[in-house]
């Protein structure tokens, strides 16, 4: 289901998300909000920061710290690129959370639809790529691709992809090989 | 001094095109899938954003990506020229293009997890040197992503899970599996560099130096050649498609290369690259000006 967010997200990477999991104090609240996987290319502008470049990064790292911060800071949007596991795919479903695919590499597009960012906590420690940048965004586009009912689109198209390698590599298929064998 | 402030300038340049400019040749293989998609699909609007995206950095004068990617030159390099001073200039350039925020801060201590605010560090960034006959200085420049990167994969065969043996068939298999595995995390679609033998470092080294030959150019070697036009067909038929979202294109090309091995090693291994294939080149002369720009 394609969204259009509109409102403030935060973005956290890496390291914030082995802080926040492993019980670090969030320096924001994230409850009922929304949760954006990037490390952005920030550039300072007198007292302000700029957006110059803001995609998403892949999710997966994450997987392991995903559920507990679901549960315990009660996020119910995440952003970013990939998907997650089955772990977060079940606190999606128990706590009420959804995941939403952002295009890969679309830094332009993306920063375009940040109207403003702030420092969340975080940037001198982390670093600008880790750190936790409260953004506000107008119309940014994303794609919701795991529910919070159990569906995961990503489940489903690697399912498919595994029955055609099995296809692909039968021994009929095979023989139709290049007969370089 | 004014010699090396010349080639600094120039190779400032090759990085700020490099990371805002995507390469024709990419962006044509961009808008021929784009244009095959289905109309209404998850693959045809994932295509064209990343259109749009690509001549917004160019407009914009910015990164295409955020992840501005490990960076790395190869050189090659006529009689006479010193690589040290080749290499302290580059670093010159690459501190310079992250204070103006074509590189991001993007190079960390693994130890301490500090990061480097000016992207120079221990092995970054990273130096190839050729030598050459000419008098010219070429410089290519290859940003890659970590994302990408991290979707890269090394067998060695024969692999019994796989039912990989020693031959261009055992390889087929690697590259189709290294795709079900990477599924769309590598940002798809992508362009493979694959290297057929060498050693654990060599094979990744050659598999990402095959990402530096041009979108339409093919293997001089028919076997490898008509293995690059398969894989690139059954990569489609697996249906993991833009942003591992479902449909076609999987992957927007593939690059064989080979390598001699030894006896008792035979590895394949598989450089992805994202869409986003940031790769540019310059000739420069001996003073560091600018001769010609390649891609």
């Amino acid at each position: 289901m394609p969204l259009l967010i509109s409102g403030r997200i935060y973005t956290g990477r890496d390291r914030l998300h082995r802080y926040l999991a492993e019980g670090g104090k969030c320096p924001v609240e994230l409850r009922d909000g929304a949760l954006f996987h990037c490390g952005p290319v920030m550039r300072r502008e007198g007292a302000r920061w700029r957006v110059i470049a803001a995609g998403p990064t892949t999710s997966i790292r994450e997987e392991p710290y995903m559920a507990k911060i679901i549960a315990t800071l009660g996020v119910r949007l995440i952003i970013g690129k990939g998907g997650m596991g089955p772990g977060t795919l079940a606190a999606c479903r128990q706590y009420g959370c959804v995941y939403a695919q952002a295009v890969g590499g679309a830094a332009q597009v993306l920063a375009a639809r940040v109207r403003e960012a702030r420092e969340g906590g975080f940037v001198k420690e982390f670093g600008i790529a880790e750190g936790l940048w409260e953004l506000e965004v107008d119309t940014f586009p994303a794609l919701v691709t795991m529910d919070a009912t159990g569906h995961s689109l990503y489940e489903r198209v690697a399912r498919a992809s595994r029955r055609v390698y099995r296809d692909l590599t039968s021994s009929a298929e095979s023989g139709a090989a290049a007969g370089h064998g | 001094m004014k010699k090396w402030a010349l080639l600094e300038e120039n190779l400032l340049e090759l990085i700020r095109r490099t990371s805002t400019d995507l390469p024709a040749d990419v962006e044509s293989a961009l808008r021929r899938s784009c244009a095959r998609a289905k109309p209404g699909s998850h693959a045809r609007g994932i295509l064209d954003m990343i259109l749009s995206n690509v001549a917004a950095a160019r407009d914009n004068d910015a990164p295409i990506c955020q992840d501005t990617g490990t960076l790395l030159f190869y050189f090659t390099t006529p009689p006479g020229i010193d690589p040290l001073a080749l290499m302290a200039a580059t670093r010159k350039a690459v501190a310079q293009a992250t204070s103006e925020g074509y590189l991001r801060e993007n190079t960390l201590d693994a130890l301490n997890n500090a990061p480097y605010p000016t992207n120079v560090g221990n092995g970054a960034p990273v130096f190839h040197f050729e030598p050459g006959a000419r008098d010219t200085i070429r410089v290519r420049l290859m940003m890659k992503g970590g994302g990408s990167e991290n979707m890269s994969a090394q067998y060695s065969l024969p692999d019994d899970r796989l039912k990989a043996g020693r031959d261009l068939e055992g390889v087929r298999r690697c590259v189709l599996d290294a795709l079900v595995r990477a599924q769309g995390n590598g940002c798809a679609p992508g362009i493979l560099g694959v290297c057929i033998g060498g050693d654990r470092a060599t094979g990744y080294a050659h598999a990402k130096e095959q990402l530096l030959r041009r979108m339409d150019e093919r293997s001089d070697v028919i076997a490898l050649r008509r293995l690059e036009d398969r894989l690139l067909r059954e990569s489609d038929r697996l249906g993991i498609g833009p942003m591992g979202l479902g449909g076609a294109p999987t992957l927007l090309g593939v690059k064989v290369g080979a390598l001699s091995r030894l006896p008792a090693s035979y590895f394949v291994t598989i450089s992805y690259m994202c869409w986003a294939m940031r790769r540019r080149g310059v000739v420069l002369a001996p003073n560091g000006g600018v001769r010609k720009w390649l891609y």
